[in-house]
């Protein structure tokens, strides 16, 4: 399964712009990325090219972060694409806690990515009904 | 548990001796302070020119109050009780307000104080074997010197490292094997927390003790120094009218901090009616010195807060003890009309694991009411990477607050490491509120 960074920081000018600058130095790649706002603070949401590098790199420069599973699933990139997988869900009633999207190939395929409260369980009924469910590996050669 | 002492016979010595060594040498001060141009007009004022006129210890409240004012005006040397020559050293301290004050210490003084000193350091179980590294400033500041004399009394290997330069001073004690150091609480934590960052491992180092001073603070924030360096930490209470370091100290058992009352006279009062308070409830600290001569000092008025604690401590030691000073009278914050101490406000955010070791308490003015916010770093190693655990930390601690101060904060969540961080007095409190 994949993961994903989770990162606290300060909502002021210059704190992105910290962690995009880490990034860079350790030659990690980002796919996607969402900010939680909260106000005064917020959670960075990372999908990157390897994560446990990120967290280690974004420790070692004093930031709170850390990993989380996180579903992610190669859709079509085509009318009913994401319907398809969220059908399934709402099927087995499972709730989605947040989400974002990348398209890799467009007009081809792209990739969807959730979190939900049992994120195995999640994986083994989309990929019964012929969804992939990617792994760090798969992200990394995105 | 043997008692590791310096000084039995006066550390042991029974109540009524010790009370009647009180008031010979309450007598003693009285006539140093009556050769001092400040007290002379103060005692004459009241009918006392003569010591004797000093029948009983009880006799001791019929003197007026000292008060860090009456050191100002006194400054500087409207408080000297003998010929410059006689004196060997003096500290002034600067406060906050800029007006200085001094203290005098005559070679008895400085000799009495590295004794004071000495039993402290001994009653934390501490000996000649250990390798000891002051980390306090050397200097005007009496930490530094004061436990430099009484550790090299008690025969420690003394590294006056000062206070700072956080790299040279783990560098000393990995090279030195340092057994015992003495630093703020503030101090100890920045240390601890640079331990990953200048690549060491604790089980590099040697430590085992820590004397913590020169900084009110709680007792979570002695467990969290604790556990987090793995050693024991012993509460020291000094302040530099009563020479500095020394005045009260706790022993293995960690049960408060016995005072010296062979060297010193403590009364516990209300801040307010001045009249003294039953034992075992707090109130402001006030001090008579009885063994210094340089600078005698009657009925001080030290501005902390605290309370003696009743019954004998396992020890055995006869000097009563002092609970862990809870603030200062005038660090007190009015909020709303409501007094809340910074240190209750430490209690709950120490309390609390997921928030780290800085905070900062912020009051201002939101239309006419007063705003208290309450800024705290997050633990990097608790963080789950939940945004509404977040929320649920910053409810939890706001609510927690509100228990105990009665007043409403807002509390603000920081990045570990982005609150100012000070090497010396950590200054915890901003009041951005207009003065009137």
């Amino acid at each position: 399964m994949a993961e994903q960074v989770s990162v606290f920081i300060e909502n002021k000018p210059g704190r992105l712009n910290a962690i995009t600058a880490l990034l860079r130095e350790r030659g990690i790649d980002i796919r996607a990325m969402t900010i939680a706002d909260h106000r005064d603070y917020g959670v960075v949401k990372l999908l990157v090219s390897d994560p446990h590098a990120a967290r280690s790199v974004l420790t070692d420069h004093g930031f709170a972060a850390a990993l989380k599973p996180i579903l992610a699933t190669a859709i079509e990139d085509q009318p009913g694409g994401l319907h398809g997988l969220l059908e399934i869900l709402a099927e087995n009633q499972i709730n989605v806690l947040d989400a974002y999207g990348f398209v890799v190939e467009p007009r081809h395929w792209a990739v969807w990515c959730m979190e939900v409260a049992d994120p195995v369980e999640t994986a083994r009924l989309v990929t019964a009904q012929g969804f992939r469910v990617l792994d760090d590996s798969d992200l990394y050669r995105v | 548990m043997s008692v590791p002492v310096w000084s039995p016979a006066i550390e042991f010595m029974e109540r009524e001796a010790l009370e009647r060594l009180q008031l010979a040498k309450l007598r003693e001060t009285v006539a140093w302070a009556l050769k001092t141009p400040f007290y002379q007009s103060r005692l004459h004022e009241i009918g006392l020119k003569h010591p004797e006129d000093i029948g009983s210890l009880r006799d001791l409240r019929k003197l007026p109050y000292t008060t860090k004012d009456d050191l100002r005006r006194a400054y500087p040397r409207g408080l000297l009780a003998l010929d410059l020559e006689r004196a060997i050293r003096l500290h002034t301290s600067s406060g906050t307000t800029g007006m200085p004050t001094v203290i005098y210490h005559s070679r008895h003084d400085i000799d009495h104080w590295t004794e004071l000193v000495a039993r402290c350091i001994v009653a934390t179980g501490a000996t000649a074997h250990d390798v000891f590294q002051n980390m306090t400033s050397y200097g005007l500041f009496t930490g530094g010197l004061g436990l430099h004399y009484g550790a090299e009394r008690v025969g420690m290997l003394v590294i006056p490292a000062s206070s700072g330069n956080t790299n040279r001073q783990l560098q000393l004690m990995r090279h030195f094997q340092t057994t015992v150091v003495h630093a703020t609480p503030s101090y100890l934590l920045h240390l601890q927390a640079s331990l990953a960052g200048e690549g060491i491992d604790r089980g590099q180092l040697a430590l085992r003790k820590a004397f913590i001073g020169a900084e009110p603070h709680s007792e979570q924030t002695r467990r969290k120094i604790e556990e987090l360096l793995e050693i024991d930490a012993y509460n020291s209470y000094g302040l530099s009218e009563m020479n500095g370091p020394g005045v009260a100290f706790e022993c293995v058992y960690k049960t408060g901090l016995h005072l010296w009352e062979d060297a010193f006279i403590l009364e516990v009062i209300d801040p307010r009616t001045l009249q003294a308070l039953p034992e075992g409830e707090t109130g402001e600290i006030v001090m008579t010195t009885l063994q210094r001569q340089a600078t005698p000092l009657l009925r001080y008025r030290t501005r902390d807060l605290s309370h003696l604690i009743s019954g004998n401590c396992p020890c055995g030691r006869t000097h009563r003890r002092l609970a862990r000073i809870k603030g200062r009278s005038d660090d007190m914050l009015i909020i709303n009309g409501v007094n809340v101490f910074p240190s209750q406000i430490e209690d709950v955010l120490m309390k609390t694991p997921e928030v780290g070791t800085n905070y900062l308490i912020q009051l201002d003015k939101r239309g006419s009411l007063d705003r208290l916010v309450v800024k705290a770093e997050i633990r990097a190693k608790l963080f789950t990477g939940d945004p509404d655990t977040l929320d649920d930390l910053r409810e939890r601690i706001g609510e927690l607050l509100r228990s105990v101060i009665l007043v409403k904060p807002v509390v603000e969540l920081h990045e570990p490491g982005s609150l100012p961080v000070s090497e010396g007095k950590a200054k915890r409190v901003v009041d951005l509120r207009p003065a009137f």
